[in-house]
């Protein structure tokens, strides 16, 4: 009988940590240095992986495959721009409304949960779709016309810039810490156990509904968040653009090249998506048709992702997820 | 009122038609194609091109499109489709987004962002309507595509009952295994069924374009109607998606007479309101809930009981 410990911490994990904290502190020192183009740009790579990590949150990790979470990304931006009309400042309306949205997330989800696979995808698109309906009866967006976060301009534009990309790092920073937290929790054990068996993990005694519920609701705040502030930096609120179903489009890239569940492979993607934007955003509609040729290859050839074929590959992970047992007394060396 | 409802019942025709191919897909392939939209645009496209360019009559053109369509709908399931299957439910999902977005701004690459009408080809059939007793109009375009569906479903309905592919097909969707072992081929009834399932969608998509606007982006918003009308009328039924797209049209048709936003609202709340009131229902069957409470007699426990309802309770 080997004995065997549970390692929770590899070394590389730690290692990662540590990086990560001074990469953290670099770019939130970054505004004193780099010029507003640069900053912009950052802002932008911040709101994408944020969409990349909550999709793959919620499909990769729970299982559940939305094709709706343009819903709450409006949802947030709309909320925010209601708040700020009601006399609250901006940017503290900004996360309050992505709160608010995943307040709204939660009957949403007692509802959507009870669906299954292409169901549940399709409904989040419809109900994505109704609430733009009913958001463009407000006479505040004035339907397809949209309207602008005015507040914001008052501010001097270098000044606006630099805090809508402090919100955008600190959300980030936030977003990924409470995911990172989450997964390494029970609630991340229960819910890859649901994505893989959910009538065997109910018989466990894993409360199916709530652990989904949790993670529905997380996603759909973080979502949001990625919608405040690209609200923060576009100024203006299209409900056609917000509430988009090109948000979703991006997700699903992000996450499939980069590596659909695992830890650092959304983060990955966003970064490729970012660099691939800026490089050929340019070309118009061939470069989005490009897009999909490279999801469709992605998909057909390697679906496990860039981050996917490195682990199978090289094998080590950044960041564990998981629980390694090792037989004690045997530490190798990683 | 009348007017709205009768409009709606037509309007569903095209519904049936577009959402036949997707319900066939799903029932017979276990596949869900977000690109089904997009499709039934392209096959439009490929009208007008026909008409515009080749200078074809608009009926010759949807009849020399549709075999086009569906060799296309061949293709894509012998290269595309089949190598996702295995891959749960998830890639296909991601392979036929991206599909989509392929087709979407491939369309607008080729045909440009103009959007475009077959109206001003088919002469006066675009506005031309018989008068019946009690001030009812009937529009022609609209009782052309019911008749259309009919006639789409009921040819339909009697491959899938006596014809040797019907036969095939029917097994296969029942059983892959099993059909494979009493000697049908899955694969090849499976590059049927999306042949015929992407014809059905570009046929729909001409129809589409005789009574409105299509531009290269508007798959989508028809993929969620044809989604709408298989789940009301019920996943797999073949005449369930004409009774889901009479269902949805008339709800468009009578939340169009409230507001222009009305239209798709009520469709969508239609739809979600569906679907409530299945699980509500399969919850209240599960539970012995509402038939308790109606003292209708209880029904035998099914084996099969679905786990969308099961879950979360203690």
């Amino acid at each position: 009988m080997i004995a065997y410990e549970i390692e929770r911490w590899t070394r590389s994990g730690k290692a990662t940590l540590v990086a990560a904290a001074a990469v953290l502190l670099v770019l939130a020192m970054l505004p004193a240095l780099a010029n507003g183009l640069l900053i912009d740009k950052l802002t932008t790579l911040f709101i994408y992986i944020l969409l990349a990590v909550m999709w793959n949150l919620l499909a990769g990790y729970a299982g559940l495959v939305s094709v709706g979470q343009q819903a709450f990304f409006g949802v947030g931006g709309y909320l925010a721009l209601r708040l700020v009309d009601a006399g609250m400042t901006p940017y503290l309306a900004l996360v309050v409304g992505a709160v608010g949205a995943g307040i709204v997330a939660i009957p949403i989800s007692s509802f959507a949960l009870r669906l299954k696979g292409g169901e549940f995808a399709i409904a989040m698109w419809v109900i994505a779709e109704a609430l733009r309906i009913v958001v463009m009866f407000d006479p505040l967006v004035q339907g397809e016309t949209g309207t602008s976060l005015l507040a914001l301009n008052a501010l001097d534009p270098d000044l606006r810039r630099n805090l809508t990309y402090w919100l955008g790092l600190g959300s980030l920073a936030l977003i990924l810490s409470v995911t990172y937290w989450l997964l390494r929790s029970r609630i991340g054990a229960a819910a890859q156990a649901i994505r893989d068996d959910e009538e065997a993990a109910a018989s466990i005694g894993i409360d199916v509904m709530r652990i989904k519920q949790i993670i529905f609701v997380l996603a759909a705040f973080g979502c949001a968040l990625a919608g405040t502030i690209w609200l923060a930096s576009a100024i203006t609120f299209l409900p056609r653009t917000n509430f988009g179903v090109q948000w979703t489009v991006f997700m699903l890239f992000m996450v499939l090249v980069g590596g659909l569940r695992t830890f650092e492979g959304p983060i990955i993607g966003a970064v490729i998506f970012f660099l691939l934007q800026t490089a050929f955003g340019g070309l118009g509609v061939w470069y989005l048709t490009g897009l999909g040729v490279i999801a469709v290859c992605f998909a057909l050839y390697l679906p496990e992702g860039l981050w996917g074929l490195w682990r199978q590959r090289i094998g080590i992970d950044l960041l564990s997820v998981g629980v390694l047992f090792r037989p004690s007394g045997d530490r190798p060396t990683p | 009122m009348l007017d709205a409802l009768i409009q709606g019942i037509l309007l569903g025709g095209y519904y049936a038609i577009l959402a036949a191919g997707l319900s066939l897909m799903f029932g017979v392939v276990r596949f869900i194609n977000l690109a089904h939209g997009d499709l039934a645009i392209l096959g439009a496209y490929l009208v007008l091109f026909a008409v515009e360019v080749l200078g074809l009559s608009p009926w010759v053109a949807v009849a020399a499109v549709l075999p086009v369509m569906a060799l296309l709908g061949w293709v894509l399931q012998a290269t595309l489709f089949a190598r996702t299957i295995k891959g749960g439910f998830l890639l296909p999902l991601l392979t036929t987004f991206g599909l989509g977005a392929v087709l979407q701004n491939g369309m607008f690459g080729l045909f440009g962002s103009d959007a475009k009408s077959l109206g001003n080809h088919i002469g006066n059939l675009s506005w031309a309507s018989w008068q019946l007793p009690f001030g009812i109009t009937l529009g022609q375009l609209p009782v052309i595509t019911f008749a259309v569906a009919v006639a789409v479903l009921g040819s339909l309905q009697l491959v899938l009952s006596f014809s040797k592919l019907g036969r095939a097909i029917r097994a296969t969707a029942s059983d892959p295994e099993a059909a494979e072992l009493s000697g049908i081929d899955a694969r090849a009834v499976h590059r049927a069924a999306a042949a015929i399932a992407t014809a059905l969608a570009g046929l729909a998509g001409a129809f589409l374009a005789m009574r409105a606007l299509i531009s290269p982006y508007a798959g989508p918003t028809q993929l969620i109607f044809a989604f709408e009308a298989v789940v009301i009328g019920g996943i797999g039924s073949l005449w369930g998606t004409l009774i889901g797209g009479i269902v949805l049209g008339v709800a468009q048709s009578f939340g169009a007479t409230i507001s222009a936003q009305g239209f798709q609202l009520a469709g969508h709340l239609v739809f979600l309101g569906v679907l409530a009131a299945r699980l509500y229902l399969a919850h209240g069957r599960n539970h012995g809930g509402w038939r308790a409470a109606l003292r209708l007699p209880r029904r035998a426990p099914s084996a099969q009981i679905p786990s969308t309802v099961t879950e979360g309770q203690p």
